[in-house]
């Protein structure tokens, strides 16, 4: 018995490396900390009651904020040991196998974990107030999408200390990540944890469509919609005809690694290439569902800061929209060295390049705001100016890569590598911090210290260009991507060494950042106005952190740049208020269905990967259960009473 | 904030970008900036090509943006314009609509050509010399059907010849890549893709696998020897001479996981790769031009008949091409 015990643990558990031992022992103690924390402090009803039940959108946005910040930085570790072991030639530091897990995660979280959550938590912290409204058209199903999304996350980070690590590659390409190759839980986890969460960004695109469609402040047409709130639209829309795909392709890759189908496999007919077109079918449009929002955020913050209206608005619209059409008509040029014929490949190149079109127009028409305005250089504005250099050279290097012929010399190389993370950490990182920095005060009352952001943001910028700028040189040095090791003899040592340096400073600026957060909470500067930029959109007419209500009545929209044509005819003394009227706010019930429901997702997806089918039942009869308390469920909703709203109008400094 | 500071990073980092470029242009270890046969050269040409038109257009974006941010900071006595409500200019914006089009359309007919360019072999004069290549857990087999030999995680190439590989798998997923000679294409079980690559000088070029397939691929790699005409004959001579024959059960040692030495072999059994091919592409319809294919000539094969099955080598090849992608 105890035999089978050690037998069972030394399987289940990871074990062997110091590294993951050393990271055991400080899970272990988070958790036993936090527990503490709680008992002694009486905190667990809160935290029910405020936090895990809760289905407002602005405390969905905070902990979709503070778990991608934590995703950031086990995906910023996993940077961190990539680059040690391959600072100097034949280093020992990482075992071939470890790198390979290593390299999987950090792709896999930054993409799905780091940057998805971080937009679904934009998208939840702002869009309702941008638009004038009371919270998101479904706030129940929001609740679970996020609930959803962190089982997934956390399942998918299980395998760092139980049963191993996915280690094929982001993207899991088969044959690799079938069972022959890849045998044991770690592409289970994979394929679990992304799915779960997979299902939670498919209902966020659903959500937010409606809510943008059906819950805008009267008067607040299309056209005159905030272009954050257009983008968001716009990154839905990929959302609900992309995030299908994966669920359909993960699934059936499950298929072919549990039940022995031979969709994906290299013998009974199987075909790996069909997993790769629909992979990236999804995966293209994925990195443009992920960017758009982030040029939505530049828009916003470009008008602010340069005190001007944002130039050419129907060409940013036309721009995102064009983007989100054509970004499903590139996936193949991820693969051009696939060896088909030169009319194929010929389409794909040139559908590439179109996206630059839409793309540098954008470009243009930030710069134009700022030509002929007042740019004030204040934290979101930085990001937003080091984003532009940065994108174009990310975005030329991109339309470099579209040139087919020239692709098979780059295909894979760190190039390509230097490449991407140039759009993603220039285009999404640059952008997302923007947002959080322009936001911020929005949702916690207070500024992020601006020195100590200051340094984080000039440690994030020269080392990024220190570690990114080198990796060009070693494509063209034949230098390919995941090799875990290289020799003296081809000359790569220098500029894999200059890399390193430059990822630690990044390294060190997300320090800062941390800092700069713990910091500002007790010696922030309070912002007691609610428009602590001079802004232009609604959310800044309300106080600041906003009532969980939002509005204390429906604001009526007469033009775009709403609150800042009030402020002008406030400014001019042609200003007339209406007569205030308050009215009873009707608001959804918090609920524990959606982390009790994401609970037996995760028991389903844990049973899966290890192929304890029992387990996985008892996850889907909860999962049934729990839709069907909630079918029947009446009373979710309430009234909050005029008393109510007045009080708490008053105690913000607002009289009504 | 002040704008010079501003100022300074972007040079900084028009300074990173200028010096990475002009870095790459020497250096014998920027294998893809130095080319070494016609088909590298193609990608070389379009690598410059493309470089420059990117160029034309954000090295002035660049310092729009430097100038931009420069002059209109929002600092006490800045004399230049302030207009709060200017948002929209068609004629400007019509501008930066346009010439996006016309960089890409210029871009996209140099892509065009090339990819179609990049089909054929790169010298119509020679005929092409055909390599089989299998990607293994985690090793490179060579099989010449012309010279019938073959040869492990090592690739003797004659200088001023296209070769016509034929590339496949019997393991995940790979990558072929020469970067001296020109750029990759996938190694893929079931399939059987196709590269034209030509050395022009003699000498030793690294090659590498560029695609993940697993714990030890960053240990495949392999050495390209190109050497004159006759020095190669004398090569594969010297192998038949040599080294031991290729035996089914030496193949099946072979295929298991693990890195292996270089190795030469004098003979293999024979339709080795068709078989490789064949093994994994169920439902792919390939069997006709399979069979069709030529059977090793060996040594016996004089100069005459070794063009002609090349001729019909080729037509085969092209179909199998359309059939290995249907699916």
């Amino acid at each position: 018995m105890w035999e089978d015990i050690k037998e069972f643990a030394s399987t289940f558990f990871v074990t062997g490396d110091p590294l993951i031992y050393g990271a055991d022992v400080s899970i272990v103690l988070t958790i036993l900390a936090i527990v503490f924390v709680l008992t002694k402090y009486k905190k667990w009803g809160w935290l029910w009651r405020e936090w895990l039940t809760t289905v407002d959108h602005k405390r969905i946005g905070i902990m979709y904020l503070i778990s991608s910040l934590l995703m950031l930085f086990r995906g910023g570790v996993d940077a961190l040991l990539m680059r040690l072991q391959l600072a100097f030639p034949n280093l020992e530091f990482l075992h071939a196998d470890h790198y390979n897990a290593i390299f999987t995660t950090h792709g896999t979280i930054m993409i799905l974990f780091m940057a998805m959550p971080m937009m679904f938590g934009l998208f939840n912290m702002v869009v309702p107030l941008q638009i004038g409204a009371r919270d998101v058209a479904f706030p129940f199903l929001n609740a679970l999408s996020f609930w959803l999304f962190f089982l997934g996350a956390m399942l998918f980070n299980l395998s760092f200390v139980i049963g191993g690590s996915p280690d094929a590659g982001w993207l899991s390409y088969p044959p690799l990540s079938q069972n022959d190759f890849s045998p044991g839980p770690g592409q289970n986890f994979w394929i679990w944890g992304i799915q779960i969460s997979g299902i939670g960004s498919l209902a966020t695109g659903i959500n937010f469509i409606v809510t943008i469609l059906k819950m805008r402040a009267p008067g607040m047409t299309l056209s005159k919609m905030p272009l954050f709130s257009w983008s968001v639209l716009s990154s839905s829309i990929m959302i609900i005809f992309a995030f299908p795909i994966l669920t359909v392709t993960i699934a059936l890759l499950f298929l072919d690694r549990f039940a022995g189908a031979h969709f994906f496999t290299m013998d009974g007919g199987g075909n790996p290439m069909m997993y790769l077109n629909l992979i990236w079918m999804w995966g293209h449009p994925e990195v443009y569902i992920v960017v758009v929002p982030a040029f939505g955020i530049f828009s916003e913050v470009v008008a602010t800061f340069s005190r001007k209206r944002i130039f050419g608005y129907k060409s940013m619209v036309w721009a995102m929209m064009v983007i989100a059409i054509a970004s499903f008509f590139t996936w193949a040029h991820h693969f051009f060295t696939m060896g088909t014929s030169a009319s194929v490949i010929a389409f794909f190149a040139i559908s590439t390049m179109v996206i630059a079109i839409p793309t540098g127009v954008k470009v243009f028409n930030w710069l134009f705001t700022m030509f002929r305005g007042r740019i004030s250089f204040k934290q979101p504005m930085l990001w937003t100016i080091a984003f532009i250099p940065c994108f174009l050279v990310g975005g030329a290097t991109g339309v470099m890569l579209a040139v087919a012929p020239a692709d098979y010399q780059y295909h894979n190389s760190y190039f390509l590598i230097a490449h991407f993370h140039q759009v993603l950490i220039g285009g999404v990182v640059f952008g997302y911090l923007a947002g959080i920095y322009y936001w911020w005060p929005k949702l916690f009352g207070f500024k992020l210290d601006e020195k100590l952001g200051r340094w984080g943001f000039w440690f994030w910028n020269i080392g990024f260009y220190i570690c990114f700028m080198p990796q060009y040189a070693l494509g063209f040095m034949g230098m390919t991507r995941r090799y875990y090791t290289y020799g003296w003899d081809r000359g790569w040592e220098d500029l894999n060494l200059v890399s390193t340096v430059g990822a630690f400073m990044m390294g060190i600026g997300f320090i800062f950042q941390v800092w700069q957060i713990t910091y500002s909470i007790k010696h922030g500067e309070r912002d007691t106005t609610g428009d602590p930029w001079d802004a232009r959109t609604l959310e800044w007419s309300i106080p600041s952190p906003a009532p969980f209500y939002n509005f204390a009545t429906v604001p009526q929209v007469k033009e775009a740049d709403d609150w800042w044509a009030t402020k002008q005819a406030k400014a001019n003394g042609t200003y007339k208020p209406e007569p205030v009227h308050l009215e009873p706010i009707h608001m959804p019930k918090n609920s524990g269905i959606p982390i009790v429901m994401s609970t037996f997702w995760f028991l389903i997806g844990f049973g899966l990967t290890f192929g304890w089918v029992w387990m996985a039942v008892i996850g889907f009869i909860g999962v049934a259960v729990c839709m069907w308390v909630r079918s029947f469920q009446y009373d979710t909703d309430y009234y909050v009473p005029v008393d109510e709203v007045r009080r708490t109008e008053a105690s913000l400094g607002r009289v009504l | 904030m002040s704008g010079g500071k501003m100022l300074r990073q972007i040079h900084f980092w028009i300074l990173a970008v200028v010096t990475t470029v002009l870095l790459s242009g020497c250096g014998s270890e920027y294998l893809v900036l130095n080319p070494k046969g016609p088909v590298a050269e193609t990608q070389y040409n379009l690598i410059i090509i493309s470089t420059i038109l990117c160029a034309v257009i954000i090295v002035p974006v660049l310092a729009l943006t430097a100038f931009i941010v420069f002059r209109y900071r929002d600092k006490p006595g800045n004399k230049a314009a302030y207009k709060p409500e200017w948002a929209h200019n068609t004629a400007l914006e019509a501008i930066w609509w346009g010439i996006p089009v016309v960089i890409i359309a210029i871009l996209g007919y140099f892509t065009v050509r090339d990819t179609y360019v990049l089909k054929e072999s790169p010298n119509k004069e020679v005929a092409p010399m055909t390599i089989q290549v299998t990607a293994l857990d985690w090793k490179w087999m060579f099989t010449y059907p012309e010279q019938n030999i073959a040869t492990v995680n090592h690739l003797e190439i004659p200088v001023g010849v296209p070769v016509h590989f034929q590339i496949s798998a019997e393991a995940p997923m790979n990558s072929f890549w020469v970067p001296s000679l020109g750029g990759q294409v996938y190694a893929m079980a079931g399939m059987a893709t196709e590269l034209y690559l030509q050395a022009d000088e003699p000498g030793e070029y690294a090659g590498f696998s560029s695609n993940f397939s697993g714990e030890k691929f960053a240990h495949m790699q392999f050495k390209v020897v190109a050497k004159p005409k006759e020095e190669f004959d004398q090569w594969v001579k010297q192998v038949k001479g040599t080294s031991p024959a290729m035996t089914k059960e030496d193949y099946n040692e072979l295929k298991k996981q693990g890195l292996s030495e270089t190795k030469l072999y004098s003979a293999f059994p024979e339709g080795l790769f068709e078989e490789i091919v064949e093994r994994y592409s169920h439902g792919h319809d390939m069997e006709h031009v399979m069979q069709k294919q030529p059977a090793p000539t060996g040594d016996k094969a004089n100069e005459t008949s070794q063009e002609t099955q090349q001729s019909t080598d080729m037509s085969n090849m092209h179909g199998m091409d359309h059939s290995s992608m249907k699916h």
